[in-house]
């Protein structure tokens, strides 16, 4: 059976795609615009792509200029995340997915966050304010 | 979040499109944060970038018919003068920088190109509600000055500025502005260098609002300016507090709301001197550049840099990059043409960070007082030796080895 979990939304949009997990912090300077990979070293999602996925993470990093620089470099080349699941938030990460109308929520339940894992189908809906996990 | 009727009216479209994208991505911000109400706001100052999304971001305001309800100061991009005089710009970068100007000077944006507005173009006073993005410039105006505002983005920054408003809260709430981490400093700090070598120690000192505690009791504009920029480099903070210096802080219990500190830190000379080692030991010869002004220089810091080079001569390039007012000023009591005369070259409305008039310095080895540059300019391949002020201009007089 589908599962549902409540959610908040910052940046509205419905969206669904696989789930990729980040126990790390993300900078959206240090990705790849021609393939949508992480490209920070060290980072624990080096060398994955984030393009169409469902991105779960725990928050922004870095100044207020790069970032939003390197979300605009990945929806001008089509390799943006397609939703994203965020734990904290900040100023600069809410106004870059508002702005580059990146579907994006908040304050999901624990048990969501046990249930995931990646590679799971995610589907976000931001009218019901709901994260669906399909059978 | 409650709205007036001119907010809502605004939201609504009443006002045009471009304010009400602006005002949908505040209250969006304003959710976010739990705000309860949009706040008017009577400064604002824009990091412009010059860059992809910052460009991409202004052309839609400027297409959606947005015009800027509270002029904004902005940071600056690059001098199309200064480097075009020196076929040092290519028709992409003379392009890119024109278009940046024609969308912000469409928006009303007052065309300052400075990361310093608030000590001559931009200046807030104590209480003052503001939204300025530019991590040195934000910190600055909490800490130094006593003004509110939020670590804002360029794009948010520039919807204040269109819409007259932002949401409240975070920093705009004066509980939040307590300090809640106690830092000892026990190192001597005896010069600009210090303070951003202090700013340099975000790792230890931890997330939170910091209150500075045992500093001299006479540090000068240009030493706080040092320790908040750097304090955005090793960290995110968005207020410091100094006793005695911070307004509303009188003494450390007053930083910190007459409560105890969260964390208690220690910062001693030996991690100022292991962060100047870490410096040294990372060093490449030879220098063939030194990059001063990041943050922009202060007029202060330009008549030191032409008081040390009174009877010497630099042997590589020395520029600083400072403000169009620091460079007026300049020019029309001489220094300018001094600083000139010994290899040093002010700079207006230009970034160390703009790789499309700084990429011919990829590879090569400079140096800067600023941990800051150093950090950015990697950006491009470029690597910086971080050292003092007097140590940069050594080197230049020496040859940059």
């Amino acid at each position: 059976m589908a599962r549902f979990y409540p959610c908040k939304t910052i940046s509205p949009g419905n969206a669904q795609g696989e789930a990729v997990i980040s126990s790390e912090e993300i900078l959206f300077y240090f990705t790849d615009p021609a393939t949508g990979r992480i490209t920070e070293h060290g980072h624990c999602l080096e060398g994955q792509s984030i393009a169409g996925k469902i991105l779960v993470f725990p928050g922004g990093k870095g100044s207020s200029v790069v970032q939003a620089d390197g979300l605009y470099k990945l929806e001008q080349s089509g390799m943006q995340p397609a939703g994203l699941i965020v734990q904290n938030l900040d100023t600069v990460l809410v106004s870059a997915a508002v702005i580059m109308e990146i579907p994006m929520v908040c304050e999901v339940p624990d048990s969501l966050c046990l249930a995931l894992e990646n590679g799971m189908t995610v589907k976000i809906n931001t009218d019901e304010n709901t994260i669906e996990l399909p059978d | 979040m409650l709205l007036t009727d001119t907010q809502r009216d605004m939201l609504d479209g009443k006002y045009g499109k471009g304010k009400a994208m602006a005002a949908r991505i505040l209250t969006a911000v304003g959710e976010s944060f739990r705000a309860v109400r949009l706040v008017p706001v009577t400064r604002v100052h824009v990091s412009l970038s010059a860059q992809g999304a910052d460009i991409w971001f202004a052309e839609k305001m400027v297409q959606a018919g947005a015009v800027c309800a509270v002029a904004p100061t902005v940071n600056p991009g690059y001098s199309v003068c200064y480097f075009k005089s020196r076929s040092m710009l290519s028709p992409d970068a003379e392009e890119n920088m024109k278009r940046t100007e024609d969308a912000y000077r469409s928006l009303g944006a007052s065309l300052t190109y400075s990361c310093t507005p608030y000590l001559n173009e931009n200046i807030p006073i104590r209480g003052e509600i503001t939204a300025f993005s530019e991590t040195s410039a934000t910190i600055f105006v909490n800490s130094v000055i006593g003004a509110k505002t939020n670590r804002e983005s360029a794009a948010t920054a520039l919807c204040a500025a269109i819409t007259g408003f932002t949401p409240e809260y975070g920093m705009l709430l004066d509980d939040n502005r307590f300090a809640d981490t106690a830092v000892y400093v026990e190192a001597d700090m005896r010069d600009d260098f210090s303070y951003s070598l202090l700013g340099m120690m975000g790792k230890k000192i931890g997330k939170g609002i910091p209150v500075f505690l045992n500093l001299p009791v006479d540090p000068t504009t240009e030493q706080l300016i040092a320790l908040g920029t750097q304090l955005n480099v090793s960290g995110s903070y968005e207020m410091f507090h100094i006793p005695g210096i911070t307004p509303g802080s009188p003494t450390p219990e007053a930083a910190s709301g007459y409560k105890p500190p969260r964390h208690t830190v220690t910062i001693t000379q030996q991690d100022l001197d292991g962060l100047r080692e870490d410096y040294a030991a990372s060093n490449k010869t030879p220098a063939e550049f030194v990059m001063l002004g990041c943050p922009h220089y202060t007029y202060e810091q330009v008549l030191k840099v032409n008081e040390f080079m009174k009877s010497r001569l630099a042997v590589i390039p020395v520029w600083i990059l400072t403000s169009r007012h620091v460079i007026t000023l300049a020019r029309s009591l001489g220094v300018y043409d001094e600083l000139k005369r010994k290899n040093v070259q002010m700079i207006a409305d230009t970034c160390i960070d703009e790789s499309p008039v700084w990429g011919f310095l990829s590879g090569k080895t400079g140096l800067s007082d600023s941990p800051k540059c150093a950090y950015y300019m990697a950006s491009f391949q470029a690597h910086i030796n971080v050292m003092s002020t007097e140590c940069c201009l050594e080197h230049a007089v020496k040859g940059g080895t």
